[in-house]
C-alpha cells in the first residue's frame, strides 16, 4: 500500500513564495486549455476569448472595473479577517445586507433626495454589512461557535430575505408583478466616472480608496500589528495585553462594513433598484481574491482584476463559443486550487511511503 | 501487529525489576564494562562531515563514535553545531560531505521517519505535541501503525511508570507543564524502541527530583544496551551521567573526553573558549520600599487540569531577588498569569504594584506602574517566531512606551525607526549575535532570544521585573549574563521576582526562597537559612495540610504495583 504525506520544508523559497500565484494562474491557463479540448474548442481560441478579448475594447474595460470593485472592496476587508484567524466566509451575505440597509433610504424615503443622500446610503451599508456579520463574531466570542459555518449559513439566510423583501413589501407596485423595488432616483445613484466612454461608476474608485486604507492600517498603525500578533500567536498577543474576542468583533465587523459598502455600490452604481438577485457570487470569489492577492489588499487589487476577468471571460466565451457560463465557476475554483495547492508545496513536500517496507521495519 | 510494539514494554517490565536491584548501588554500572558490551563497533559513527549554510560552516569536518550501552554527552555552547548534528542524524538535515555509519554500515538518513526505522530515536527541545489532543492521541499519532487509543493509553502508562516518569495518558497535553510534556516525548520516543536516542537539554525543565528520576531512566536505558546521544548545558550532570563527551566549539570539534575526570570549569572552558564566571553576587544590597504586594491572592483553575491558586501572599522589596523554586505543574504558570495581569481578577487589592492596587487591571496598565514581564516560553509567548525582532520588542512595549514608539495618538502610526535603534541598541547592550540587522524571531538560537527578550524589558528601566524560568535551555555563556543582569538590577533598587525549577540557578541569585506547591506559596526563607533540603522538602509538599499533586499520587501506583515494597 502507498501512502502520500506533506512533509514540512525546513525552509521555504521566498522567490516561490511570491511566484506562487503567478505559477497558480499559469497552471489555471493549461488546464483551461485542456477543458476548451476536452469540450471540443479549439484551446487557444477559447482562452483568447476568455482572457484576452475582453481587454480589447474600452466598454469592456468599464465592464471589468464593475466586477473588479466589489470583489478588491469585499477582499481588503476579508484581509484583515484572516490575517487575525477569524474566517469569515459570509461576506456574500454581508454585501446583500449592506445593500439592503442602503436601499432603505430610497425605497422608504422616496422624496429625500438630497446631496446626502448618497453618502448617507453608503453610511448605513457599511452599518448593516457590520452588523450583520457581528453575528458570527458575537456567536464565535461568545458562544465559541465554529464562524466558519455560522457565516456561511447566514449568506443563505440573507438571500432568503432579498427574495423576501423585493418579491413582497418592496416590490416596486409599477413594477409589472417583477421582483425588484423601484428604480434609485439620481440622487440615489453612484454615477458613472467617465459617463462617455462606458458604464464604470465610482465604486471602483472607491474599492482602490479602500485597498489603500486597509493596507496602510495594517502595515502602519499598532492596531494592524495587533492583527497580525492575534492572528500569529493568541498566546503572545495576550502578553501584548491585546484581547483576542475584541479583535473577532473588529475584524469581522470591519470587514462586513466593506463588503456592505461594495453591496450598496453595486445596487445604486450597476443594477439601479434591489432585485431578487444582485452578485454573481462576488462575496466568495472575493476569498480567492484575497488568497490570490496573499493577504495583502494591495495584491487584492490585480487579484481582483484577474477574477473579474475570469467574470467578463465567461459571458464571453459563452456568447463567442456557445458554451456554458459555469465555466466561470470552474475557473475560479481552478484558479483557488492551484493557488492554494502552489501555497502548500512551497511550505511542505510530497513524499510517497510505501507501507509494507515501513510496516516491516517497525 | 501490536505485538511489534508491545516488545519494548516487557522488556521495560524486566529491567525495572533489575533497576529496582541497581538503585541500593547506583554507581555499579561502570561506563568500561557496559561499553565492551558490543563487539567493538560503535552504534553510530559520524565521519568527518560538513555542512554549510551560505557562509558559515555550521558543522567543520565534525567526527564522533557513540558506541552501545554509552552515554555521550555533546557539549557546546548555543549556535556551537549542535543541533545542525543532531538534525542530520535524525534525518532533517542532510550533511554536505562527510558519512554515518550505523553498526559499521554507512546510511543514508533523508528523514526522520527512516531515522526511527534505522533505530534513532529524538526527543526534543521543543516539544512537537498536539496541545488539543489527549497524552494517549498524541502518542498514537507518532506511531506508524494504527492501534485503538485505550490499549495504547494502558502502554504508555506501563512504560512510563517502568521508566520512571508517571504520566496520565487521559489527560490533554495542554493542560501540562512544560517537564510533564517532556515526559510525553520521551515515553513516545521510547515506544518505538530505538537503539540510539538523542535528547536536547532535558534536563534543564526539570527539578532535581525529576532530574533524578530521568538519570535512573537513562541508566536503565543504558544497562538495556541502548545509546543515548545527551546535550546538555548543565556540566554537572555530564561529569556525573555521560561515559564520554565530545566538546563542539564553532562548528568544530575541539575535544573528546571522560568527564568524570574533569572539572565543571575545565568541561566549561573548553565549550567557550574562556573561563567563565559565575555571576558576582552582591553584597546585601539596601533592601527598599515593597514595590510588589500579594495578598490573599485566590485563582480558580481555568480549565479541569489546570492549578488553582490559594490565598497567595509575596512582597517583594525594592533592591531584593526573590526566588520561587518549585516542581513543573505546581501552579507556576498560572502564578505569572495573575501577576502579569494575563488572567485579571476581580479582588484588586489582592495585587499591589508600587502602592497601587491592580488586581483587576490588565498587563499593559501594570506594566505602566513600572513593572515588566519575561514569560516561560520565547516562542509564541514572550515572542512571536515570524515577527522581526523589532515587531517583537512592540509586542511588550506599545503601551508603556507608546510616547516613544507610536506618533498621531489614538491613530497609533509605528514609528519604525525608533524600534529599529531599540533592537539594535538592546541588542548591542545584550550581546544578541543575529545575522542581519532586524531578522525574525525564530532566526535565533534559544539563549540569544532570551538575551533579547530580557533585554527589551530591561532596556525599559522597570521597577519590577517578574521572570518566569529565565534560563531554559540557554546555555552557560548566555545564561550568565542573564542571571548577572537580573542581580544588577536588584542592586540598582529593583524589585526581582523569578520563578525557576533550576535550584542552583534560584540559590545563586536569590535573597529570599519561597517554594511554590500545589497552588499555595511557601512562607520566604532568607538565603542564609536556605539549604537543598528544606526546599527540596518543601518542594515536596512537607507543609502540612497539603495535599500530595497527581504525580506523586502515580509514584505510589508504581511502587505498589511493582512490588517493591
Amino acid at each position: 500500500m502507498i501512502r502520500v504525506e506533506l512533509v514540512k520544508r525546513p525552509q521555504h523559497s521566498n522567490f516561490y513564495m511570491l511566484m506562487s500565484p503567478f505559477i497558480a494562474f499559469g497552471l489555471t491557463l493549461v488546464f483551461g486549455a485542456l477543458i476548451f479540448l476536452a469540450l471540443g474548442k479549439n484551446p487557444f481560441t477559447g482562452l483568447y476569448f476568455y482572457f484576452i478579448d475582453p481587454l480589447s475594447q474600452v466598454w469592456s474595460l468599464h465592464e471589468l472595473a464593475i466586477k473588479a470593485g466589489p470583489l478588491i472592496m469585499i477582499a481588503a476587508g476579508l484581509c484583515v479577517c484572516y490575517r487575525s484567524n477569524n474566517w469569515n466566509i459570509g461576506a456574500e451575505g454581508q454585501f446583500i445586507v449592506g445593500a439592503i440597509f442602503g436601499s432603505m433610504i430610497p425605497i422608504l424615503m422616496p422624496g429625500f433626495q438630497t446631496v446626502l443622500t448618497l453618502p448617507l446610503m453608503l453610511i448605513m451599508a457599511m452599518v448593516g454589512g457590520a452588523i450583520y456579520a457581528g453575528i458570527p463574531a458575537l456567536l464565535k466570542a461568545r458562544y465559541n461557535a465554529n464562524e466558519i459555518l455560522t457565516s456561511l449559513m447566514l449568506v443563505y439566510v440573507a438571500q432568503l430575505l432579498l427574495d423576501w423583501l423585493v418579491r413582497g413589501v418592496w416590490r416596486d407596485p409599477q413594477g409589472f408583478a417583477f421582483p425588484g423595488s423601484v428604480r434609485f432616483p439620481p440622487a440615489a445613484t453612484l454615477p458613472e466616472m467617465i459617463p462617455s466612454q462606458g458604464d464604470a461608476h465610482y465604486g471602483f474608485l472607491l474599492a482602490l480608496v479602500a485597498a489603500i486604507a486597509v493596507w496602510f492600517f495594517l502595515a502602519k498603525t499598532l492596531k494592524g500589528f495587533e492583527v497580525s500578533v492575534l492572528g500569529l500567536s493568541p498566546r503572545a498577543g495576550k502578553f501584548a495585553g491585546f484581547s483576542a474576542s475584541a479583535m473577532v468583533f473588529f475584524s469581522f465587523m470591519l470587514s462586513g462594513a466593506l463588503a456592505g459598502l461594495a453591496g450598496i455600490s453595486e445596487v445604486s452604481g450597476a443594477i439601479g433598484q434591489l432585485r431578487e438577485v444582485i452578485s454573481p457570487g462576488y462575496g466568495f470569489a472575493a476569498i480567492i481574491v484575497a488568497f490570490l492577492g496573499r493577504l495583502n489588499p494591495l495584491g487584492t487589487i490585480a487579484a481582483g482584476l484577474l477574477l473579474a476577468l475570469t467574470y467578463l471571460g465567461g459571458e464571453a466565451a459563452q456568447i463567442s463559443l456557445g458554451i456554458s457560463d459555469k465555466v466561470v465557476r470552474v475557473f475560479q475554483g481552478m484558479l483557488l486550487f492551484f493557488v492554494l495547492g502552489c501555497d502548500t508545496l512551497v511550505h511542505y513536500k510530497i513524499r510517497i511511503v510505501s507501507r509494507t517496507a515501513e510496516g516491516s521495519a517497525t | 501487529m501490536l505485538d511489534f510494539c508491545l516488545q519494548p514494554f516487557s522488556n521495560a517490565g524486566m529491567v525495572s525489576e533489575e533497576a529496582d536491584n541497581n538503585k541500593k548501588q547506583p554507581e555499579e554500572p561502570a561506563p568500561g564494562q557496559t561499553m565492551a558490551g558490543s563487539d567493538g563497533v560503535p552504534m553510530l559513527e559520524v565521519r568527518q562531515i560538513v555542512k554549510s549554510f551560505g557562509p558559515l560552516k555550521a558543522n567543520d569536518n565534525v567526527s564522533l563514535s557513540v558506541g552501545s550501552g554509552e552515554i555521550h554527552s555533546l557539549l557546546g555552547e548555543n549556535g556551537a553545531g549542535k543541533s545542525t548534528l543532531v538534525k542530520m542524524l535524525y534525518g532533517s538535515l542532510q550533511p554536505d560531505t562527510g558519512e554515518i555509519l550505523w553498526q559499521g554500515k554507512p546510511v543514508n538518513i533523508t528523514s526522520p521517519s527512516m531515522a526511527r526505522q534505522t533505530g534513532i530515536g529524538m526527543v526534543f527541545q521543543h516539544f512537537s505535541l498536539f496541545d488539543s489532543l489527549s497524552v494517549a492521541d498524541n502518542i498514537l499519532l507518532s506511531l506508524e501503525e494504527s492501534f485503538a487509543t485505550s490499549d495504547v493509553a494502558d502502554k504508555a502508562r506501563q512504560l512510563s511508570i517502568d521508566y520512571g516518569l508517571p504520566l496520565n495518558p487521559h489527560s490533554i497535553v495542554g493542560d501540562l507543564s512544560v517537564g510533564e510534556r517532556q515526559r510525553v516525548e520521551i515515553v513516545r520516543c521510547l515506544l518505538q524502541n530505538p537503539d540510539l536516542i538523542i535528547l536536547d537539554e532535558p534536563t534543564s525543565v526539570l527539578t532535581p527530583q525529576e532530574a533524578e528520576n530521568l538519570f535512573e531512566t537513562l541508566e536503565r536505558l543504558r544497562s538495556e544496551g541502548r545509546s543515548i546521544l545527551y546535550i546538555s548545558h548543565r556540566l554537572e550532570e555530564v561529569k556525573r551521567m555521560c561515559d564520554r563527551a565530545t566538546i563542539l566549539r564553532h562548528g568544530k570539534v575541539v575535544g573528546e573526553c571522560d568527564p568524570a575526570q574533569e572539572t565543571a570549569e575545565s568541561l566549561a572552558s573548553l565549550m567557550v573558549g574562556t573561563n567563565v564566571n559565575k555571576a558576582n553576587r552582591r553584597a546585601a544590597g539596601e533592601i527598599g520600599d515593597p514595590l510588589l504586594e500579594i495578598t490573599g491572592a485566590n485563582l480558580p483553575a481555568g480549565s479541569p487540569f489546570a492549578i488553582a491558586l490559594k490565598n497567595v501572599n509575596l512582597t517583594v522589596r525594592g533592591g531584593e531577588v526573590v526566588g520561587i523554586a518549585g516542581v513543573a505543574g505546581n501552579g507556576q504558570s498560572e502564578f505569572f498569569r495573575l501577576v502579569s495581569g494575563e488572567d485579571v481578577i476581580a479582588n484588586a487589592d489582592a495585587i499591589n504594584i508600587r502602592g497601587t492596587a491592580c488586581g483587576s487591571s490588565g498587563i499593559n496598565e501594570r506594566r505602566s506602574l513600572g513593572a515588566a514581564f519575561v514569560p516561560e516560553e520565547r516562542l509564541g509567548h514572550g515572542a512571536i517566531p515570524d515577527l522581526s525582532l523589532s515587531e517583537n520588542l512592540l509586542l511588550s512595549r506599545h503601551g508603556s512606551d507608546s510616547a516613544a514608539f507610536l506618533r498621531m495618538g489614538k491613530l497609533g502610526l509605528i514609528r519604525t525607526e525608533i524600534t529599529l535603534d531599540a533592537t539594535a541598541r538592546i541588542c548591542e547592550k545584550m550581546d544578541v549575535r543575529k545575522t542581519g540587522e532586524d531578522p525574525d524571531a525564530s532566526s535565533l538560537s534559544g539563549g540569544n532570544l532570551q538575551k533579547f527578550i530580557m533585554g527589551r524589558e530591561l532596556d525599559r528601566q522597570p521597577s519590577l521585573l517578574i521572570v518566569n524560568q529565565p534560563t531554559w535551555g540557554v546555555d552557560a555563556g548566555a545564561a550568565a549574563r542573564i542571571r548577572q543582569a537580573m542581580m544588577d538590577l536588584a542592586q540598582s533598587g529593583c524589585a526581582v521576582l523569578v520563578i525557576s525549577q533550576d535550584l542552583d540557578e534560584i540559590f545563586e541569585i536569590s535573597d529570599r526562597i519561597t517554594v511554590m506547591h500545589d497552588g499555595e506559596l511557601s512562607e520566604p526563607i532568607p538565603i542564609e537559612d536556605a539549604t537543598y533540603e528544606k526546599i527540596g522538602l518543601l518542594m515536596g509538599g512537607a507543609n502540612p495540610g497539603h495535599v500530595l499533586p497527581e504525580v506523586e499520587e502515580h509514584h505510589h501506583d508504581d511502587t505498589t504495583s511493582g512490588g517493591a515494597e
